[in-house]
Order: C-alpha cells, then structure tokens, then sequence
C-alpha cells in the first residue's frame, strides 16, 4: 500500500497522513462475513439492530393489543405483559438506537465521510460487531429460558428487578444483565476506533471544523457514551452478583411473603444514580448523531449551506459536556433534598438553550431554500417538528413540581417517545432514504418511501398526541389493566383503542420499508455516484458502493467545508469538498472569456 | 459522587484544551485550500498510543464510579469496612516491580537491546503473576476469617473493586505475553512501540491500585473534600 500517494496536484507537500495498511480479504467468508471492512461492519450492524427493532416493534403490538382492549387476548397476562414493556424499551434504547446510529451509521460514514481507507483498528472493530450480535443473542435466549425474560421495566430498578413477584427473576434478570455487559464491552471497542479515527485518519484539509455535522454528532456522541456506558456495566455486574451470589450492594434488608431474605445494608438509591448517570446521557448519545444527520440532510435537500455551522458544532460539544449533570432528573419522586432537585432542574431547563439554537438553525437554513421535498427531507421535517413537540414536554417534564404529579404516567411515555422514540427513528429512516444509494448503488422506491414517510409521521401523532391526555388525566403507565377508577373516564379507554388501532397501522407500515430495502436492491433505479449532488466526501469515492479502501490510488484533500451549496459564481449549485475550485459560470457554460 | 466528578472536571479540561487548538472559531465558509500551514495541526502521537490513553480514560471512569459508588454507600450508618489484609502491602510493592521492570524494558527498546527487552518484560510479567496471586492470597485470607462477598455491602465492595482491577491487569498480561511473542521477529520501531504502551498501561494499573488500595484501606480517608463538595446540598 506503500506505494499510494496522497494528494492531486505536484505542488502539495507530500503526505502528512500515513498510509493504513489494510487487512486484505481472502475468500467470502472474510470478505462479507468475518470483515475488517467498515462499511461492511456498518451493514452488519444495521441490519441485527433493525432485526432485534423488528422484535421490540411486535413487543409494542402486544403491549398496545392489552392496553387497547383489555381481556381479549387471554396470553397476554400481566406477567408477560411487563415482560414485553422491558423487553421492548431495552431493545429499542440500547440495541435498535444506539447500535444503529454509533455502529451502524458510524462505521459506514465516518471513514467515508473523512476521506480515511478504514477505522484505525479494523480488527478490533470486526470484533466489537461479533461481541455485539452475541449480546443480542444472549438477550433473544431469555425470551426461551425457563421463566421468560425479565420484566423488570427498562430502568431494571432493584430491589424489585431480583425479587421472586417479578418475572423473569429466574433466568431472565441475569441474562439481560449479561447481555448489558457483553454490549458495552463490544461498544467499548467500536468506540475507541471511532474516536481514534474522527482524531487521527482524517485526509488532507480535513480539519474539524470542515468535518460534516453527521461526523461531529457520532464523534460527540461516542466519546459521551464511552465515559457514560461504565456506569451501566457498574450497575449491571453489581446487581448479577446481588442476584447470583447473594451479596447486597443494592438490596436492603427485606421480608417477602412473611420472611427475612438474607440481604441487608443495599442502596436501591445507588442504582438509580448509576443507571441515570448513563441513563440520561444515553438520551444525547442517541439525539446528538441524529442532530448531526439531519443537518446534513437539510442541507443537501434543500440546496443551502447550513446556518451558523460554527453554533452547531458549539451547540454539539456543550449539549454533550451537560448532559452528564443533569441525571438526577430521573429521580425527582425517589426523594431527595429540594436544594437537588432545584439543582438538577436547572441544570435541565438550560439544555434547552443550545437545542433550541439547533432547532433556530434548521429553520433558517431552510428559509428560502429550494427545498426537494423528497423522502430523506419529509423524514428530516418529520423529525424537527416531532424533536419540538416532545422537547416542549420535557420543559414540563424538567420542573421538579409539574414532574411529581405526571411522574409514572402515560405523560412521560409520550413524551420520551416523542422525542427519543420518534424523533430519532425519523432520522434512521431519513438517513437511510440518503444513503442508501451509496450503500447498494440504487435509489429506494421514492413513492413507498412517502408512503412510508406519511404514514410513520401521521400515524405516530395519533399514536402519541393523545397519549398526553391520557398521562394528564392520570392513567398511570406500566398497568397492564386500568379497569374501575374514578378519575379514568370511559372516552379515555375509546382513546386508547384508537391508539391501539394505530400503532399497528404504524408498525405495519414498516414492512413495507422493509420491503422496499429489498425491492430496490435489483428493481431500484441505477443512483450513480451522487444522486443527491452532495458535497460531502462519501459522495464523491471512484466506485460506487464504495470498494474496500473506499478511495483508490490516491486519498482525496479537501479544500473546503461540507455545505458549500449554491455558492454565488459557480456553475454547479454544489461544490464538492475535494474540489479544488468552482469553475466560474462562463468557463462551465463554454462562453469565451473576456 | 466527587471523585467521578473530579475525574470528568480533569477529562473535561483535557477535552477543551485540545479543542482550544483546533481552531473551533474559525469560519470554514471562508477558506479554501488543504490548509497545510494553517492552525492546526493533525496529532502526531501514533494510533495505537492514542487508543490507549482513551482506553485508560474509559478504565478510569469504570474504576472511580465504583470508587463513588463505594464511598457513597460509606456514609450510611452501618458501614463496618473487613481488615486489611498485610500481604496487600506487599502486593502494592510486587506491582511497584513490575511498573519499574516495564519502565527499564521502554529503556532498553530504546537502545535497540532486545535482550534486555525479554529479559525485563519477563520480569514485569512475573511481577505481574504473583500480584495477582497475591490478591488471590489476600482473597483467601479475608474469606478464611469470614468476611464473604455476601456478608455486607464492604466486603462485597472489596472483592468487587479487586476482581475489577485484577481483570484489567490480566488483559495487560495477555498485551505484554503477546509482545513478548513477537519480540525476536518484530521490526525495531513496532517493538518500541508495543513496550511503550505496555509500559503506560501498566503504570495506569499501579496508579490506579494505589488510588484503589488506599480508598479500601484508609476508609475514609477524604472526609474534608466529601464534606465541602457536598456543603450545597445539606
């Protein structure tokens, strides 16, 4: 590999970035299987987090069947119904979101997107793949050990997630608590080499602040996940050895049905901070990638550079440093000194200033755009107006004094789902529609796309819009029946049968994009190397899908930022990064000169 | 809580320093070039050396909110922390070796002296075994006076943040057997290399036993700075 040389043109000094040598793949089994590959990493990922989101996406089927019409399907008990609520929030937050954005996205793009050959340590990523498929698989076990999956709610709060009246106690707790484990360990890996690359392997030119917003969301993101999953994995090897060898690092002294268990002296307290110090970054790492691709997809469709790229990058960096105070928002109704609580607001309610500046951002950047209303742009609107919507009721949510009463009802779960459920999944399925045409060469089917799109966004509102009024009005979450109460109307049982209802229109109509991702594969029309007519570099490889080293001969030097769109006096209405200049409008248009 | 929050303070300063000088005011929208001479420069540490420390940064979060989670829980009332066993002391010296051994092994790749290479990466690595066989000795003594994981919340922290740190120093173990492997056939300068940062993960494990050994043995020994950093919230 020696031999490739850096740069286009004899005047540039030689190399600064040393060459990677890459593993080369000998055979099919190491070339689509066992690769050292990233972008085929990448696809690995995806695929087993949007296979396990496939799981999670029937979960919420049979939870929504239950709550809409309580009593018809005899095999849903409360049992297995708390299992399904578990089950479907830790696929969906850790196995679906994180892995696809940080992982799936990540893998693909970061190289790409730097003008690197691969990640740093290519082996040490294959590696962070395969350790995170066998954490799936060790998760998909406990839906067939003896007592099923545990149902301890997503947070898996002790005492009640090792005690006999919780399902899954058995088998379940500790397989999930494993299977934890064995994802931030895989995490772990994928982690450093994305930093490490994002630090080391990026081209010539490439400085940080040319990076696109999509590298600068991962890179944030992987860097808070990497100093916020040790807390998990804390957590979670204090609580398999609660259950398995009896010590009582979270248990307090108990009596069940009448007898003194032999725990004594635990903090259910000090899980709750370890979950939440990883718990709420957990909410950024999953929010700050989709910021960083919704930028640049509202950019490139909407022919426009981004506005104040500077305050984006700024916003990216602060929302992320504050994100690591202001766990303890969880734990408002745990009890603590109000002098914390006050604290913890605070520090809670000024996030909201740097999102808000993104949000301001999107807005004007799009103002006057030419906007291509096509499936990635519909996705990405989807997403600001669904962040907005839900970012609102987490003001609510923030102050101590509104939180305790809607504490624990469907208002938080419409509200977490509105903006850590929909609003990122919107982005997933906008960066798919983007990217896709690298990935395989081929266009997705642009009518189901909107089809797609309009159902997902229209669907999700009747989903969670009224889920407010319901958390309002007080029904509680997590009840597997409401029945006879007094403050529970009977219009708001009709509403949850509407909700019901739609969810499963909503979750129908992701088989239709699951058809469409292989529909296209063969029917989709050809993209070429850059259908969008993007800056950015991942647009520009010599072969498309990208071949392994992703640039040929010669690394690409970048001379400029990523969102050079419509530049006054160019001929194109985009100049690529690696374009040295934009040839003037007459030279284009073959006028003579002067 | 205030040791992690000391930790994340000191990552937190290293982060904007290094942001400080990657020209995070500039305004992209304006230059063009590949910026060759401009300010900023790429890092010219190796990959591999980088991974490392980010490596370490993450092992030292993992070891200090268990620090936090320990310390945390000292401040209940029935708090009653096992003896320390003597032969921890000795083990505090055996790792001491050990760090030392792999300080001179860094010396002699330096020279280019791959005999005194091997022979003090066997010495580091034969520390490193009877550290662990210490703790394991240390383990033994404690479980033989009754002082069990499942006992109180004290000796399960014991065990917990001794096994957490036993682990590491195992996987250092395996980096250090595989340098050692390679020794003979690996050019000089990759040679170098791997002792180096063989080296810097070992002085981490001392650093960070010792931070640990006197956490466990001295409880509690930062009353003063527990007090202060949680005066705003009594």
């Amino acid at each position: 590999m020696s031999e490739l040389a850096h740069g286009t043109g004899s005047h540039l000094p030689a190399a600064e970035v040393p060459e990677m040598e890459l593993p080369h793949p000998h055979g099919w089994w190491s070339t689509y299987v066992f690769s050292q590959d990233a972008k085929v990493i990448g696809i690995q990922y995806s695929f087993t987090a949007l296979a396990i989101g496939s799981v999670a996406l029937v979960l919420s089927w049979l939870m929504r069947l239950q709550l809409g019409f309580p009593g018809t399907f005899s095999f849903i008990d409360p049992q297995a119904y708390l299992q399904f609520i578990t089950m479907h929030g830790m696929i969906m937050v850790v196995y679906l979101l994180t892995a696809l954005f940080l992982g799936g996205f990540g893998n693909y793009l970061i190289p790409l997107m730097l003008g690197a050959r691969d990640m740093v340590f290519p082996f040490v990523n294959m590696l962070s793949y395969w350790v995170y498929l066998l954490a799936v698989l060790v998760l998909v076990a406990s839906f067939f050990v003896p007592g099923g999956p545990t149902g301890a709610g997503w947070t898996l709060y002790p005492p009640q997630a090792i005690l006999s009246g919780t399902p899954g106690r058995e088998w379940g707790i500790v397989l999930m608590l494993l299977s934890l484990c064995l994802f931030i360990v895989g995490f772990t890996m994928g982690g450093l080499n994305y930093v490490v690359t994002v630090l080391q392997a990026r081209t010539r030119g490439m400085t940080l602040m040319r990076m696109p917003l999509t590298i600068w969301g991962i890179f944030t993101a992987t860097v808070m996940a990497l100093l916020a999953f040790p807390a998990l994995f804390v957590g979670a090897v204090m609580m398999l050895l609660d259950r398995l060898l009896g010590t009582s690092f979270f248990m307090p002294t108990l009596v069940e049905m009448g007898q003194q268990l032999r725990y004594g002296g635990g903090s259910p307290i000090l899980f709750q901070h370890l979950f939440w110090f990883f718990g709420h970054p957990e909410v950024y790492i999953v929010a700050l990638p989709a910021f960083g691709i919704v930028s640049d997809l509202i950019s490139t469709h909407a022919r426009r550079n981004i506005f104040g790229y500077r305050m984006m990058v700024w916003a990216i960096v602060v929302i992320g440093a504050l994100s690591f105070v202001v766990w303890a928002h969880h734990m408002y109704v745990s009890g603590m000194n109000p002098w914390f609580g006050f604290f913890f607001a605070t520090t809670t309610l000024i996030i909201a200033i740097p999102t808000a500046i993104k949000v301001y951002n999107w807005l004007l950047t799009l103002w006057r755009g030419n906007i291509h209303l096509n499936t990635p742009m519909l996705f990405a609107l989807g997403f600001i107006v669904t962040f907005v919507n839900g970012g609102l009721t987490g003001l609510f949510l923030g102050n101590v004094v509104v939180d305790v009463p809607l504490s624990d009802t469907m208002f938080v779960v419409a509200h977490f789902h509105m903006v850590m459920g929909v609003a990122p999944v919107m982005v997933i399925f906008g960066g798919i529609y983007h990217w896709y045409p690298k990935v395989t060469g081929r266009m997705l089917g642009e009518t189901m796309g909107r089809i797609h799109f309009w159902i997902t966004f229209l669907g999700a509102y009747a989903i969670f819009f009224p889920m407010h009024y319901l958390g309002l009005l007080g029904m509680p979450r997590r009840y597997h029946e409401i029945g006879e109460t007094s403050f529970v109307p009977e219009s708001a049982h009709d509403l949850n049968a509407f909700i019901s209802v739609m969810a499963l229109v909503v979750g129908a109509a992701q088989i239709l994009f699951l058809f469409n991702l292989f529909w296209s594969l063969r029917r989709g029309r050809e993209a070429g190397p850059n259908p969008w007519r993007a800056t950015t570099l991942e647009w520009q490889t010599p072969e498309t899908p990208p071949g392994h080293g992703n640039w040929g001969r010669e690394l690409p030097v970048v001379y400029r930022w990523a969102y050079d769109y419509a530049v006054p006096g160019a001929a194109d209405d985009f100049v690529p990064q690696n374009q040295k200049l934009p040839p003037p409008l007459h030279v284009a248009r073959g006028e003579a000169t002067a | 809580m205030t040791g992690t929050l000391l930790l994340f303070g000191g990552l937190v300063a290293v982060a904007l320093w290094w942001l400080s000088r990657q020209g995070l005011a500039t305004r992209p929208w304006l230059e063009a070039g590949p910026l060759d001479d401009g300010p900023v420069r790429p890092i010219s540490i190796p990959a591999a050396k980088l991974g490392l420390w980010m490596f370490m940064a993450v092992a030292a979060t993992l070891l200090v909110l268990l620090l936090s989670a320990y310390s945390m829980r000292m401040e209940m009332a029935d708090w009653s922390p096992p003896p320390r066993p003597r032969l921890l002391w000795a083990n505090t010296v055996v790792l001491l070796l050990a760090s030392v051994a792999l300080h001179r092994a860094v010396q002699a790749a330096r020279r280019g002296r791959r005999d005194a290479v091997a022979s003090a990466l066997m010495l580091g690595g034969g520390a490193g075994l009877l550290f662990l066989l210490g703790q394991l000795l240390a383990w033994r003594e404690l479980a033989g006076s009754g002082y069990l994981p499942a006992n109180n919340p004290a000796d399960a922290f014991f065990y917990l943040i001794t096994t957490f740190h036993g682990l590491h120093l195992l996987g250092g173990l395996v980096a250090l057997g595989r340098t050692g492997a390679s020794l003979r056939q690996a050019p000089l300068a990759r040679l170098q290399l791997s002792v180096e940062l063989c080296a810097s993960y070992w002085h981490f494990l001392l650093a960070a036993w010792i931070l640990l050994f006197f956490t466990l043995a001295f409880s509690p020994p930062f009353d003063w700075l527990v007090a202060l950093c949680a005066t705003p919230f009594r």
